[in-house]
């Protein structure tokens, strides 16, 4: 397949294919778009509206929204930068986010996006609400209160594990992640070993045992901010 | 008991020829039964239709209706939506919960009778009103709720509370309702008397391409709120490739004080299939849905009998109306208590057995809608309207009305007024004409087009009601002088943060956030530099939300700080020292003291 569309992208012509998403269009363009709940391979959820751009003066989902010829798209204005920055407030103060010791420190994609952005508390009252920890599993354990709701273990399990281990459950603020069982993570068939495990974006889906084998400054985004991996990629 | 469970569930699944987009149905009638869908019945469902039990959780956790731990056998809904505490719904909770011995959100002892509160029920023009099972009561007051819980008590039926049975069909001995159709003035276009069958006579006489055409020329436009342009829809529809196609018929009416499809399915219902057909020529599908909301299942055996009906007169089923090769018949699809499964990708989800959750889009209905095939979703008084222009031709339709707003509008009225009810009014009605007619005075607010859609103050009264200027799927709440707007939309916004489906972050956590700050300055304790907070937050929240429900769910707050913004300067003086005023030194100083388990060195409580 061919790059037949071009498209631009804060005024930057971008060349992509057809059936792209605006959001993969500009990671091979070397253009970060902020997200969340993406993650290549997976399905997109388009749950955490982080990645929401203007197409054409009206806001979309980039991980979900396709590329069609033409169209203009508003990325890294003040506008939509603003709004960001609010939804990334509110995912840290629906739950319970206590980073300084949290085992997913400097590997947390919620944590590098609020540096990114440059927040170093939100704005928004915090709800503190409460939510459970399940260690019944020998290998690994969920913790609700940092889970946001991104779906990315729902669809590993589901379309790459084959397993359906977790699903949603409940709906508004009372919304959250469960297991394919009564209540215990223990009691499904999920291992340690599933992609499901690999994919959590923050600190809810962890493997047991190897807690703060890479110690605290030499992780993921420690050295360097999360989306500088896309802006290094050389443009096309 | 178990063994029983085990027994109906295999029976319910056979019913459903273990079909898992059936799922709606299957947990519905396991709750019926039961009062509940238990861990155990999950694990029992999932096994016969092959799926996951967290699947079955999925669901069952998303609808009201639904539960995981046990409800009573009779199961009273108080609507405590704000028209119904206008007229006194607390006075009505107090009189039931005393009366059981419970409180709302509890189950007696017994296990028997369990009471609740719930959104909108469509019945504002008859309010406080509840739902004792599928059995709707109205007009209540404390004396009435007492009746009932006491007989209730007693005889556990909920269908001897009926009477005295209301007027048209709801005196229908299928359904036997209390309720009233308050149908205050007719129009020309949806409660004219008609021919029936006429409309479908003349769409089967047409090929569908000029079917499509014609509704096309009356520019007839959605009667749900949104007002996409119907025939163009339906072109999507037709044109799209796929091997089936779906007509859905949209009776979920949520949005608070909207009942008028309500008093279509009592009063129309034919005219209404019948529409549904035509559309269902028109696109090229074999088979229609009505997604019926849980709250009007005391109609469904009712309609379920005209299409019956409609099947014995050839109305539906074969070669319908004795065109060759012409099949199509309609299910009826019952909801469960979920708002967002009025927005038409959730309730596509519902119809398929998920939860309601709405879908990414695109692909959009029109071409990947009801089990990835081409759909067209419209609103019960849309598809009355289709089945009128056929039969009176596009140029009368266009007659009536607006230009850009073409014919008539049911308006459901309720609140402050003589006259609540029914109105079917030509577009491009001033608000003021409108507050003649139903008798409202001294009023001081409108809602238009529910919590959704914009309160109005006088200085908007001049304005008209349509597409192009204020739209509204039928909804118009009155309120007089002596109603506080704040406690209203605060209200507004209690619904949307229990109604979001939950799936994106703005519409989950921004309603909540914007209830937090609007009740903090009804409570006198906002700062002058809230308004602009909450103004950028309800602002990220229609920008970013995933759907129509996050991106309208801000209205309340967006609108009344827009045409109510003195109200809330009032309340956002800063104060004279300069502190915060939610900043409550004394309930600071009392945490502190708990903590440190002893009393302050420095400063007294008492001082
Ligand atoms: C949160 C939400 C709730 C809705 N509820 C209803 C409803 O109860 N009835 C309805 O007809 N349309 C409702 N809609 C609009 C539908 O999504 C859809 O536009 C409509 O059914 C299309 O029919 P129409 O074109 O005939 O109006 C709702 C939309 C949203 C976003
Ligand atoms: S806006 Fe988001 S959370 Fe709200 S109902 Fe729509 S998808 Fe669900
Ligand atoms: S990354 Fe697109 S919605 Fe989350
Ligand atoms: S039925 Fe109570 S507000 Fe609509």
């Amino acid at each position: 397949m061919s790059d037949n569309i071009t498209f631009t992208i804060d005024g930057v012509e971008v060349k992509a294919r057809h059936g792209e998403t605006i959001i993969e269009a500009a990671d091979r363009a070397g253009i970060y778009i902020p997200r969340l709940c993406y993650m290549k391979d997976l399905i997109p959820h388009g749950s955490c509206r982080v990645c929401t751009v203007m197409v054409n003066g009206r806001p979309q989902a980039a991980c979900t929204q396709p590329v069609v010829q033409g169209i203009v798209v508003e990325n890294n204005t003040p506008a939509m930068q603003k709004h960001r920055r609010n939804l990334i407030d509110m995912l840290f103060v629906e739950g319970n986010h206590f980073c300084m010791f949290c085992e997913k420190s400097g590997n947390c994609e919620l944590q590098a996006m609020a540096y990114r952005f440059g927040i170093p508390a939100p704005k928004y009252p915090y709800m503190f609400p409460d939510k459970d920890i399940d260690a019944s599993h020998p290998d690994i354990f969920i913790d609700r209160n940092r889970c946001i709701l991104c779906g990315r273990c729902v669809s590993a399990s589901r379309d790459v594990d084959g397993k359906t281990a977790f699903e949603f459950a409940g709906r508004g603020p009372h919304k959250k992640i469960a297991v394919n069982a009564e209540a215990n993570l223990g009691d499904t068939n999920a291992e340690a070993s599933d992609k499901a495990m690999s994919v959590c974006p923050v600190g809810a889906l962890m493997k047991k045992r190897i807690g703060f084998a890479v110690p605290i400054g030499s992780r993921k985004y420690d050295t360097k901010p999360i989306g500088s991996e896309i802006e290094s990629s050389t443009r096309k | 008991m178990s063994e029983n469970l085990g027994t109906f569930i295999k029976n319910v699944c056979h019913k459903y020829k273990k079909d898992k987009t059936r799922l709606m149905d299957i947990a519905c009638e396991v709750q019926e039964q039961f009062g509940c869908v238990s861990g155990k019945a999950m694990d029992l469902i999932a096994g016969e239709i092959s799926i996951h039990r967290v699947e079955v959780e999925n669901l069952v956790s998303f609808y009201a209706f639904l539960s995981k731990e046990p409800k009573g056998k009779i199961v009273i809904r108080l609507c405590n939506d704000i028209i119904d505490e206008l007229n006194g719904a607390e006075e009505v909770a107090k009189a039931f919960s005393e009366e059981l011995g419970i409180k709302v959100g509890q189950t007696t002892a017994d296990g028997k009778i369990t009471l609740e509160y719930t959104p909108c029920i469509g019945m504002c023009d008859q309010a406080p009103a509840a739902m004792v099972n599928d059995v709707i009561v109205t007009n209540l007051n404390s004396d009435k709720a007492r009746k009932i819980a006491h007989s209730i008590k007693k005889h556990g039926d909920p269908s001897k509370l009926s009477a005295p049975l209301g007027d048209g069909n709801n005196a229908n001995e299928l359904v036997l309702s209390m309720v009233n159709n308050n149908i205050r003035q007719k129009g020309e276009v949806i409660f004219a008397r008609h021919e029936q069958g006429a409309g479908l006579t003349k769409a089967l006489s047409l090929s569908p391409v000029e079917v499509i055409r014609d509704i096309k020329t009356a520019r007839l436009r959605g009667r749900g709120g949104a007002g996409f342009p119907t025939g163009m829809k339906w072109e999507f529809a037709r044109q799209a490739t796929g091997t089936n196609r779906y007509v859905i018929c949209n009776a979920d009416e949520g949005e608070p004080g909207t009942f008028k499809d309500r008093v279509i399915l009592t009063e129309c219902p034919d005219l209404m299939f019948e529409g549904m057909t035509i559309a269902g020529y028109a696109i090229g599908s074999e088979t229609g849905i009505l997604y019926l909301r849980g709250e009007y299942a005391y109609l469904r055996a009712f309609l379920e009998k005209i299409l019956s009906n409609r099947r014995k007169n050839g109305m539906l089923g074969k070669d319908v109306g004795g065109k060759k090769g012409f099949n199509f018949d309609i299910r009826i699809q019952m909801g469960a208590g979920a708002y967002i499964c009025g927005e038409e990708t959730a309730l596509i989800s519902s119809c398929e057995g998920l939860r309601g959750d709405p879908k990414t889009r695109p692909p959009f209905p029109a071409q990947k809608g009801y089990l990835a095939s081409p759909t067209t979703v419209n609103n019960v008084e849309t598809f009355c309207c289709v089945a009128r222009i056929l039969d009176k031709g596009a140029p009368w339709f266009t007659e009536i009305g607006s230009q850009g707003s073409p014919s008539t509008k049911l308006l459901s009225v309720s609140g402050d007024c003589k006259k609540p009810g029914v109105y079917e009014v030509p577009f491009g009605i001033k608000v003021s004409d409108l507050l003649k007619m139903v008798g409202a005075e001294d009023t001081a607010a409108v809602q238009v087009g529910g919590p959704s859609g914009q309160m109005i103050g006088p200085a908007d009264f001049k304005r008209t009601i349509c597409y192009d200027d204020l739209a509204t799927g039928g909804s118009i709440m009155i309120f007089n002088s002596t109603r506080d707007v704040l406690r209203i939309a605060s209200k507004f916004m209690e619904f949307f943060v229990e109604e979001s489906c939950g799936y994106c972050t703005p519409c989950r956590t921004g309603n909540v956030l914007l209830k937090e700050r609007l009740d903090r300055i009804i409570a006198g304790k906002g700062e002058p530099s809230d308004l602009d907070y909450l103004q950028e937050l309800g602002e990220s929240v229609k920008v970013s939300s995933r759907c129509g429900m996050g991106q309208t769910s801000p209205n309340p707050v967006l609108s009344t700080l827009k045409n109510f913004r003195g109200q809330y300067e009032k309340l956002t003086k800063r104060s004279k020292d300069g502190l915060m005023q939610s900043f409550d030194i004394k309930a600071a100083i009392a945490d502190a003291e708990a903590i440190a388990g002893r009393p302050s060195e420095k400063f007294s409580l008492n001082s």
